[in-house]
């Protein structure tokens, strides 16, 4: 077979979308185990600095096993590979009175949820004519909640499965942790539905690109690079920005951002909703019984369920990859790139908060969670449906 | 008497959370922003910086022996100290001391005198029960080896851990 030829198989349709859809998951994946253990170094780092401490400082270059008379510290950078060498290395105990089948299913259930949601995040606008979602599905939103409430199962199983009381309080308290907030979650993304008339994810983001974030109220109408040498035109899109219907429409998606970004940090199990895991209480909670990989699958598939909360905040509230002014991926595989980095620089911004609020606030008691789940933002979230219609109703007619 | 607590009531504000949690995040972004540019961290880099100066005068850091003004080993092998030792960690061999020596009229001395520091719990009892004063615990407290023959202080490095003591000692000082 001549280069030809074979150049000729890979961009058939259906070859092209098969194999650039393999490239777009693995490099994905990599990337994404990659951010984890920067995020747990960002956690390690930020905690100390918020506890007027220095965090880990040391492990960097080590230039005294190559021979040499002094280290490298490197800031530290060095704790992002030796965390997971430790983990790695370590003896992976089962205690004995285990269920050893539903034991080993269990960290799989946990780490897998946050993976498969990262499938339908638009990541990027297009890199060479190639959209930078790994699935464009029409049930986007859906699919993320459909996949990310199976990680409660992961966590349950693990609780029942080590056979000890601490890892099965653990394991209940995730399960009615999950219907409190789970209910208040689902509902509090219905306004945008309303608002945006679709499911899909990447269409959520075009209506965000043409009438802005939703939880920005004005935004410039039909605002581009190209504008800014025509003053006329952009005077002209600031004006056409200014709608009435964006600034009542704001309140709800408000309500409904301020809702859904605080059932994220339950659904990821951060504090102040990390009961299942209640190290002050439960020792451990679900993973007490856990050492070693099988203990850094729970701890990937919780920093992954931060990262993919955080991508799914960005997708649907912050405008995803898009920033004003900057073009799309059409324009050139470089504004391609600046989208990717955009995306990328929004969900760290949400990492960032989360570790900020974890190292903030002291944890809910458990009564005062399901509290605030059931008769807090069940009922607010509800209403929130009802006030959107209205506004919608009301200015639309 | 059971004291009844009343709960405080709360305004409308406070119950919805929100304006405590904002408090706490400037509180806390206060000092993430301070430790960013390297103020305020009080972490003391250990094997680098020490605390060495402020450790107090009743310190008890590793037990040393100590010579007198004269250069004179002040220990007499009693073994009192072997005795009372709670982890057994010190070893005497006592030996009479040579009649053309200076300090002839002093009897005796020790051949060689152990203490495994893998052993020793820094109790302070041999200092206590020495009744010539020889034996004191000084503020060494990094004793590190590799193996458990380096952690045995010999007579040799004890006395030079120790170093000398000079005039009258109030052992019995509470503060000592």
């Amino acid at each position: 077979m001549d280069t030809a030829l074979i150049l000729h198989f890979l961009t058939t349709p259906l070859v092209f979308l098969i194999w650039t859809t393999f490239l777009k998951t693995f490099i994905l994946l990599n990337v994404v185990l990659g951010v984890v253990s920067v995020t747990v170094f960002a956690e390690r780092k930020v905690s100390a600095f918020i506890q007027d401490r220095t965090g880990p400082n040391r492990v960097g270059i080590p230039m005294t096993l190559l021979g040499g008379k002094k280290d490298i510290p490197f800031w530290g950078l060095g704790q992002m590979i030796a965390d997971p060498v430790k983990l790695l290395t370590k003896e992976n105990f089962v205690p004995a009175g285990v269920n050893k089948f539903f034991f080993w299913l269990a960290p799989k259930l946990v780490l897998l949820p946050p993976l498969l949601v990262l499938a339908v995040l638009p990541f990027g606008s297009s890199l060479f004519g190639v959209e930078m979602t790994i699935a464009n599905i029409n049930a986007g939103v859906l699919f993320i909640f459909a996949v990310t409430s199976l990680s409660v199962y992961g966590i349950t199983i693990a609780g029942w499965a080590s056979n000890s009381k601490f890892p099965f309080i653990g394991g209940i308290r995730s399960s009615s942790q999950m219907i409190s907030y789970e209910l208040a979650l689902g509902l509090s993304i219905i306004p945008i539905f309303m608002v945006c008339g679709t499911l899909n994810i990447n269409e959520i983001i075009d209506w965000q690109i043409k009438n802005g974030w939703l939880v920005a109220p004005y935004w410039p109408h039909g605002f581009s690079l190209g504008q800014l040498l025509h003053p006329h035109d952009l005077i002209h899109s600031l004006v056409a920005g200014v709608s009435l219907e964006r600034f009542l429409l704001w309140i709800p998606l408000m309500i409904s951002f301020v809702i859904f970004l605080v059932s994220i940090f339950a659904e990821t199990n951060r504090l102040p909703f990390d009961l299942p895991e209640a190290e002050q209480e439960l020792v451990g909670g679900y993973h007490t019984e856990y050492s070693s990989m099988n203990f850094a699958s729970f701890f990937l598939g919780e920093y992954a369920a931060m990262f993919a909360g955080s991508g799914a905040i960005v997708s649907i509230f912050l405008g995803g990859w898009s920033l004003p002014i900057i073009p799309d991926g059409s324009q050139g595989w470089f504004w391609g790139l600046v989208n990717i980095g955009v995306w990328f620089a929004k969900v760290s911004v949400i990492l960032l908060f989360m570790i900020w609020i974890r190292w903030t606030l002291p944890r809910f008691r458990y009564d005062q969670l399901m509290k605030l789940g059931w008769l807090g933002f069940f009922p607010i979230a509800l209403f929130n449906i009802f006030l959107t219609a209205v506004i919608l109703a009301v200015v639309h007619h | 008497m059971a004291i009844v607590v009343n709960r405080p009531k709360l305004t409308t504000a406070e119950k919805f959370y929100l304006p405590a949690i904002f408090a706490g995040l400037a509180i806390t972004w206060k000092h993430l922003k301070r430790a960013l540019f390297n103020k305020g961290i009080v972490t003391m880099q250990y094997p680098e910086e020490k605390w060495d100066a402020n450790l107090p005068a009743w310190y008890r850091g590793a037990p040393t022996l100590v010579v007198d003004e004269n250069g004179r080993e002040k220990c007499v092998s009693c073994q009192l100290c072997e005795f009372i030792c709670p982890p057994r960690a010190i070893t005497i061999k006592p030996m009479e001391i040579p009649e053309n020596d200076p300090w002839r009229k002093v009897e005796k001395r020790p051949e060689a005198f152990d203490i495994d520091m893998a052993r020793c719990i820094y109790c302070g009892l041999c200092e206590e029960v020495c009744p010539e004063e020889a034996i004191f615990l000084r503020k060494d407290y990094s004793i590190t080896g590799l193996n458990r023959a380096e952690m045995v202080h010999d007579k040799e490095t004890l006395y030079k851990l120790g170093g000398v003591m000079k005039g009258l000692t109030f052992k019995w000082n509470e503060l000592k």
